[in-house]
């Protein structure tokens, strides 16, 4: 039974248009390739000294990175992502088989366990589960459009998100947990869920955070390490307690105000230099950016991710079939909710939730993630293209 | 689908409108501030002491200057963390130093505890080799450093010891004070006495290395070197010459009793030697003081060498006030230069008979001729008379003198003194009877609850009864009489030097005030002093036996002072006059017994070396007050 509801029923099934080879979004991988470029100028001026006598350690690594992130962006632009469909149940299975066994067997980094020791790389399960959670809470929808409006189906949806969400920010990874909730209310939105259903999703959540934050603690349940809770509310006063969970935050916000219009250079930049920003190759990349390059430099990074949100909004409208536009959909909510925590966490306007910068801040599992991501998107905009071509001709953004 | 779409890009671009307003907020419009953040994170100052100044005699003869000494410090921020591998530093550390590790464990502590961010001096002047050995072993010393810091020497030992004062780590209520705003946290200042009053001049300015640091706070590099200014040098009025001489005369004449002396010029004011007995060697301020060390300055069975007996030591002056009484006396009219009175060795007032000792009178003397002999009678009447007077003259007129009140010396810790009068002993009797009612006890031994008699006041006219008064005191006092009636403000500074020599500043207070002294006053009463140090039967006239009286003439007055449950203290007050060098001499000794056996023999000797005449000790026969 074939559920898609957009398709063309002229189109051989199965087999794309020879044409599809030439559809590509070129300002989408304008975006991803200036971002990949930013990400490696960048860790290569912050990262020089913080090995010593392997100055490019951090910046070959991420090469290597964003190398086989490219190709797998290839691969995913070159197949038919409407098959990943039917490989909804397999998908989700691997999503929840890799998040417990990084529970099971995962090595700690900081306090938290958060990846599987692979030969040359260790693995964060929760990063490659984003976009996994993506195709699976997508097919589901699909399957369940004609439903779209009934409170099971949203249900449903934001269960399949919770259960991994849960066990990821038992890891404790905070961040992702709150990604993939995000993804699965970005999915809902698309497919036009009742705006009932999402103000009755706010109200259960404002009640969730009461109890974990004010109620729990009460009864004497932990369900937040405190150091999360801490972390979420410094930002709220960070010259309250300098020493600790407001530092990251205060010597953030000194790196970035220091850089002013144009930034202080390399040699200058004195927060990246002497360490006091703290994880400047990871999460606080963004400070790095402002400290070293200024508003000039941040404001072209911004931009960047301005463009790539943009075109990811346009392919959701061009896309052949539901399930290409979910995707989209999905990736869109995931990529704007990772870039403004992260970096409204580096401006301390936001909470420090340990989201990584998509495509700038050093990490396999975290560009590979948003690599294959943006490969979705342009094998989503491949295949619209390729569908709409038969029936007229001419470039079309 | 369009409507959520159009939603989901409103949502986005509210968000990237938000990031970049707030970007544009902190890099471009508050920019500066944070640049001042990232640079005070980043920039470290090492301290670099600044020479402190000398301190110089009136001819340039250094009291008391510098020397480097390395110094093993600890840097707790560096020190491993507290258990066994802070104890493994201790201990090595203890094994370089010959300490033990809980010693050193208890100065950390101790120090930590006065000034909590400062490096803990461990040690201060460690041999070379020890130094030497923990440098070339850095690593095995992880939070320990040897640095050479300047340190306090006295080439000239025990003189002077108790004006100089001595220096210290500023503490942390200094810090807050107005005199010291400013200066380094770690610095060194002066705590006492001169080094504490010229603090300002002498302790120059730090200088400062600045580095470069990471957010561990090691070393990234070397940003600039602020110089340090070196402290100004002090000049002194003192003449270390006649310092030695005074404190030698002193402990030769004292045997042993504690003592001091004052030498003033009466034109200015300039202090020439001013010593306390006994003494002490100053560099055991130059490291840290150990409390048995501090006791024995401070105890009474050692004399407490560093109590400054010349300024805070408060005594009765006997028979040497005996000249402002006469003043007192003459200015209201009780007596004039003429006025005869029978001294038959004793003098009844009310109920109770004063006497002179032995119950020797002097006959019929008038006010030169008493002064001479020290006729107590005389004095005792003159007393008596004043008594009635309104405004109580007598008392007045110490005061004008400068007793009962501080003279305003350049040294900290000066002793008021006290001049009893009516108002004084009412003012005894409401603390005794306030602190009675207020402890539930019979007796609170502040007063008799006595109230002020006439025997009071003929007590005072001797300088007996409730007066006291400092060395200092009474060589003021004597100035102001041998100058015509400048009080003067005594003092030690002189000038205030570059480090080359070069003149600053000149230190010349003016008198404190004038008190008119009509000179047929004046010439009476000198002409009774000078008597009684030259004539046939002046109290100190065989003490000075063979001295050039012709061109140093000597204006002297003996004094014994009784005091309660101990022997008589010796007293000696003169003046020489002399066209370049005038000099009035003030000399005390605790226990010495009478004036002319102990205090005035020793004023002999300090004159004898300001005016280069050969020295000769004689301890005179006089057994007057």
């Amino acid at each position: 039974m074939n559920t898609t509801p957009i398709h063309d029923p002229k189109a051989p099934a199965g087999t794309p248009p020879r044409s599809t080879l030439l559809f590509f979004d070129p300002l989408l991988l304008l975006a991803t390739l200036g971002l990949a470029a930013c990400s490696l100028i960048v860790l290569k001026g912050a990262t020089r000294d913080d090995i010593p006598g392997q100055p490019d350690y951090f910046v070959t690594r991420q090469g290597v990175y964003f190398g086989v992130g490219l190709i797998l962006l290839t691969i995913l632009w070159r197949i038919d992502y409407s098959r990943l469909r039917e490989l909804r149940y397999g998908i989700y299975g691997l999503l929840m088989t890799s998040i417990l066994a990084v529970l099971a067997l995962g090595v700690t980094a900081k306090g938290a366990q958060r990846a599987i020791q692979l030969p040359f790389f260790s693995f964060q399960a929760s990063e490659l589960g984003k976009v996994l959670l993506v195709v699976t809470l997508a097919a589901v929808v699909v399957e369940r459009s004609r439903n779209i409006g009934q409170r099971e189906t949203t249900a449903l949806v934001m269960l399949l998100a919770l259960v991994p969400a849960f066990f990821v920010i038992a890891q404790p990874d905070l961040g992702s947990g709150l990604v993939y909730i995000v993804i699965a209310l970005a999915v809902l939105f698309v497919a036009g869920a009742s705006w009932r259903h999402f103000a009755g999703l706010f109200a259960l959540a404002a009640v969730a955070v009461t109890l974990v934050l004010v109620g729990a603690p009460a009864a004497g349940v932990q369900v937040l390490k405190p150091y999360q809770v801490d972390r979420l509310t410094a930002f709220l006063n960070p010259t309250d307690n300098p020493q600790k969970q407001g530092y990251q935050q205060l010597q953030s916000k000194i790196a970035i105000g220091a850089g002013q219009k144009t930034g202080r250079g390399e040699r200058n930049a004195t927060q990246t230099k002497g360490n006091f920003l703290p994880e400047h190759h990871t999460d606080f990349i963004f400070a790095v950016v402002g400290e070293r390059f200024g508003f000039v430099g941040a404001a072209l990074v911004l931009s960047l991710y301005a463009l790539l949100i943009w075109r990811a909004l346009r392919i959701l409208t061009v896309a052949k079939n539901l399930f290409g536009a979910l995707v989209a959909g999905g990736v869109v909510g995931m990529l704007l909710f990772q870039v403004f925590v992260n970096v409204g966490m580096t401006l301390g306007i936001m909470p420090i939730t340990g989201i990584p910068l998509p495509l700038m801040s050093y990490g396999g599992s975290s560009v590979l993630t948003t690599l294959l991501a943006l490969g979705l998107l342009q094998s989503i905009y491949a295949q619209g293209r390729a569908a709409s071509a038969h029936k007229s001709f001419g470039p079309r953004l | 689908m369009a409507l959520r779409v159009a939603v989901l890009g409103g949502i986005a671009l509210v968000l990237f409108a938000v990031v970049f307003f707030r970007l544009w907020y902190l890099e471009v419009l508050s920019g500066d501030q944070y640049v001042v953040q990232a640079n005070e994170n980043q920039v470290r100052e090492v301290r670099i002491q600044a020479p402190r100044g000398d301190i110089v005699d009136r001819y340039g003869r250094p009291i008391v200057r510098n020397r480097m000494a390395n110094t093993v410090q600890i840097e707790l921020a560096r020190l491993p963390a507290p258990g066994a591998p802070r104890r493994r530093v201790y201990r090595r550390l203890g094994e370089v130093l010959q300490m033990s590790p809980r010693e050193i464990q208890r100065t950390v502590v101790e120090q930590r505890k006065a000034l909590p961010y400062a490096n803990v001096t461990v040690k201060q002047d460690v041999s070379l080799s020890a130094m030497n050995y923990i440098k070339e072993r850095q690593p095995r010393f992880p939070g320990v450093t040897v640095e050479p810091v300047f340190l306090r020497r006295y080439p000239y030992g025990h003189l002077a010891a108790q004006m100089l004062g001595y220096v210290g780590r500023i503490t942390r209520k200094e810090l807050k004070e107005e005199r010291f705003k400013g200066v380094h946290p770690q610095a060194v200042v002066g705590q006492a006495g001169l080094e504490w009053q010229y603090d300002r001049y002498l302790r120059g300015r730090d200088g400062a290395t600045l580095l470069s640091i990471n957010s561990l706070g090691q070393s990234r590099g070397f940003l600039r070197r602020r110089e340090p200014v070196p402290g100004r040098n002090l000049k002194l009025s003192l003449d270390l010459g006649l310092q030695q001489a005074g404190q030698i005369a002193l402990a030769r004449a004292g045997h042993g009793n504690p003592g001091g002396f004052v030498a003033l010029d009466p034109r200015n004011g300039q202090v020439l030697a001013l010593g306390s007995v006994p003494s002490f060697n100053p560099t055991v301020f130059a490291k840290p003081l150990l409390q048995s060390t501090y006791r024995a300055l401070t105890s009474q069975s050692t004399g407490a060498p560093l109590f400054n007996r010349a300024i805070a030591g408060a005594y009765p002056t006997g028979s040497t006030f005996k000249p402002i009484t006469a003043l007192a006396g003459l200015s209201s009219g009780v007596i004039t230069p003429f006025t005869v009175i029978n001294d038959a060795g004793c003098l009844t007032v009310g109920l109770t008979r004063f006497c002179s000792p032995g119950n020797v009178g002097h006959g019929a003397v008038a006010l030169s001729r008493a002064i001479q002999v020290s006729s107590d009678v005389f004095f005792y009447t003159v007393g008596r008379d004043l008594d009635p007077i309104k405004g109580q003259p007598l008392q007045h007129w110490a005061r004008k003198l400068g007793l009962g009140r501080k003279t305003g010396i350049d040294v900290p810790e000066e002793a008021r003194g006290n001049v009893p009068d009516r108002a004084w002993r009412a003012r005894l009797g409401r603390a005794e009877l306030r602190c009675r009612r207020a402890k539930h006890v019979p007796t609170c031994g502040i007063s008799d609850m006595r109230a002020w008699s006439t025997g009071d006041n003929v007590n005072l006219s001797i300088g007996q009864g409730d007066l006291l008064a400092s060395p200092l005191q009474m060589a003021v006092a004597y100035s102001t009489i041998a100058n015509g009636g400048k009080v003067l403000r005594p003092h030690l500074g002189l000038e205030v030097d570059d480090s080359e020599g070069r003149l600053i500043q000149e230190i010349d207070p003016p008198p404190s005030r004038r008190v008119k002294i009509p000179p047929a006053y004046r010439d009476a009463i000198m002409q009774g002093l000078h008597a009684a140090a030259s004539a046939p039967g002046g109290t100190s006239a065989d003490v000075f036996a063979g001295w050039p009286q012709a061109h140093l003439p000597v204006f002297g007055k003996t004094g014994t002072a009784q005091r309660p449950n101990q022997p008589d203290q010796s007293w000696y007050v003169c003046y020489v006059p002399n066209r370049t060098r005038p000099i009035v001499l003030a000399v005390t000794i605790e226990r010495g017994g009478f004036g002319a056996s102990a205090a005035a023999p020793a004023a002999r000797l300090i004159l004898s070396k300001w005016f280069g005449v050969k020295a000769k000790f004689i301890a005179g026969k006089s057994r007057t007050q």
